[in-house]
């Protein structure tokens, strides 16, 4: 969104993670969006993967998300607080291991109204970092069970091509399980946003 | 939980859900399919980034703070039985939006090498010596102006890879969380007058000279403890809020 107004301070720009992320940003719960006794808990897991079809075993896959409410403990939320505020922490982050694997441990996202007036389908918001890349990149992950909230979904039907749009929907693997696979480049590229 | 027990989301009066929006960053970050930065090649997306409206998620993010640092975590060179070579340094500023305000509470974590350039990583195998008194790895969370401090070693310059005889300039890697999702942002701060900035495909892939110089701290006598440590004084600017007519409309 351009603004015309005068802005008091420049931002400060981007550059890589590199190779070394690992010694400042696993957290040994970073995957755990919440505890994973928590009923309901559901896996999201997948590889982030180059243009070669190689994992990238050095990126950091973050997700941000609602509750299953389709809530956020946040205060620029106008609705107000999330119901139910606690052990949900709406944040994963995972950095992948040698074969280019992440993982989050969380709860089924709500749907969410937009200020348009329609509604999003349930989404987790993804940024991942990775020597390689000098800026982030954002995609969404969208549930596969879902097919009438996708359908009227504004992000998703913002991309008129169906196999680049297929890359945002997780495939149910069952028991809970969803996979997410994350390719950077080429064949099957994932739709990466600019928000 | 099934699909539709989700649908409760939707609040009765659309209307009323006005959100904030985020500055652009458009011409800021560097483009992600830099050449002459080796590993973007297979790594950097090669189709258009589409554009993600900012609605709910990416207005709010984690509010990350206290809960995820000790007061320890802020001097990287203590920790370890004894102290590390190197430089002293202090590194402190301000994290603020880009419309001018302070980013209070907001979690920033940062990585480095030590003195010789070496990173205590086990991919890391440039023949500099490891320090067995430092890792490197640090966090804080900014107080109420939106202020930070850290106590570390000035980190070396290293080789890699990229091309013959490359070397990367000295620099911290920095990473923020700021309120929204839209604020994230991971990048490096790098030291005045460093003779390699002119080399460094990574440092140059901002395409525009003054965002490249706002990555550079400034020598701080200020900050400077006599007899102790120098100071480097580096604000770290987010994405701010545009104009809107959000805020009186709130009630």
């Amino acid at each position: 969104m351009s603004h015309g107004g005068h802005m008091s301070q420049g931002i400060t720009p981007s550059q890589t993670v590199g190779p070394f992320l690992a010694i400042g940003l696993p957290w040994s719960d970073g995957p755990f969006v919440v505890p994973p006794d928590t009923p309901g808990s559901i896996v999201i897991e997948g590889r982030v993967l180059d243009g070669a079809g190689q994992p990238v075993p050095d990126a950091l896959v973050e997700t941000w998300q609602a509750d299953p409410d389709g809530r956020f403990d946040h205060p620029d939320d106008p609705r107000g607080p999330a119901a139910a505020p606690g052990r949900f922490r709406g944040f994963g982050r995972s950095a992948t291991d040698p074969d280019g694997n992440y993982r989050v441990v969380t709860l089924r996202p709500g749907a969410l109204p937009c200020p348009d007036g329609g509604t999003e389908a349930p989404h987790l918001d993804v940024s991942v970092f990775a020597r390689g890349l000098l800026d982030r990149v954002v995609t969404r992950i969208y549930f596969p069970d879902e097919a009438e909230a996708n359908a009227a979904d504004p992000v998703l039907a913002s991309i008129t091509d169906p196999v680049r749009k297929a890359t945002l929907i997780a495939a149910d693997e069952a028991g809970g399980r969803f996979g997410f696979d994350i390719r950077l480049q080429g064949d099957g590229e994932t739709v990466f946003f600019d928000v | 939980m099934t699909a539709n027990d989700q649908r409760d989301a939707r609040v009765s009066s659309h209307s009323e859900l006005v959100l904030p929006q985020y500055e652009s960053a458009a011409g800021v970050h560097p483009p992600l399919d830099a050449s002459a930065y080796q590993s973007s090649r297979l790594r950097a997306p090669a189709r258009p980034l589409m554009p993600l409206p900012q609605r709910l998620t990416e207005i709010t993010g984690p509010l990350l703070g206290p809960e995820r640092v000790t007061a320890q975590d802020a001097d990287l060179t203590v920790g370890h039985t004894g102290e590390p070579l190197g430089e002293r340094i202090i590194v402190s500023g301000r994290v603020l939006d880009s419309d001018g305000r302070p980013v209070p509470d907001t979690l920033i974590e940062i990585w480095q090498a030590n003195a010789s350039g070496r990173y205590a990583h086990a991919v890391d195998d440039h023949p500099a010596p490891l320090d067995p008194n430092f890792t490197g790895e640090g966090r804080c969370v900014t107080d109420s102006l939106g202020r930070y401090q850290f106590v570390t070693i000035k980190p070396g310059a290293y080789p890699w890879r990229n091309h013959y005889n490359a070397w990367r300039p000295a620099h911290i890697h920095f990473s923020l969380f700021g309120r929204a999702f839209t604020q994230r942002l991971i990048t490096q701060m790098y030291f005045p007058a460093d003779p390699l900035f002119a080399l460094d495909p990574i440092f140059n892939s901002i395409p525009d000279p003054q965002a490249r110089s706002r990555l550079i701290a400034t020598f701080d006598i200020e900050l400077t403890q006599p007899d102790w440590a120098l100071g480097y004084n580096w604000d770290i600017v987010l994405r701010g809020r545009t104009a809107t007519v959000f805020e009186t409309d709130e009630s």
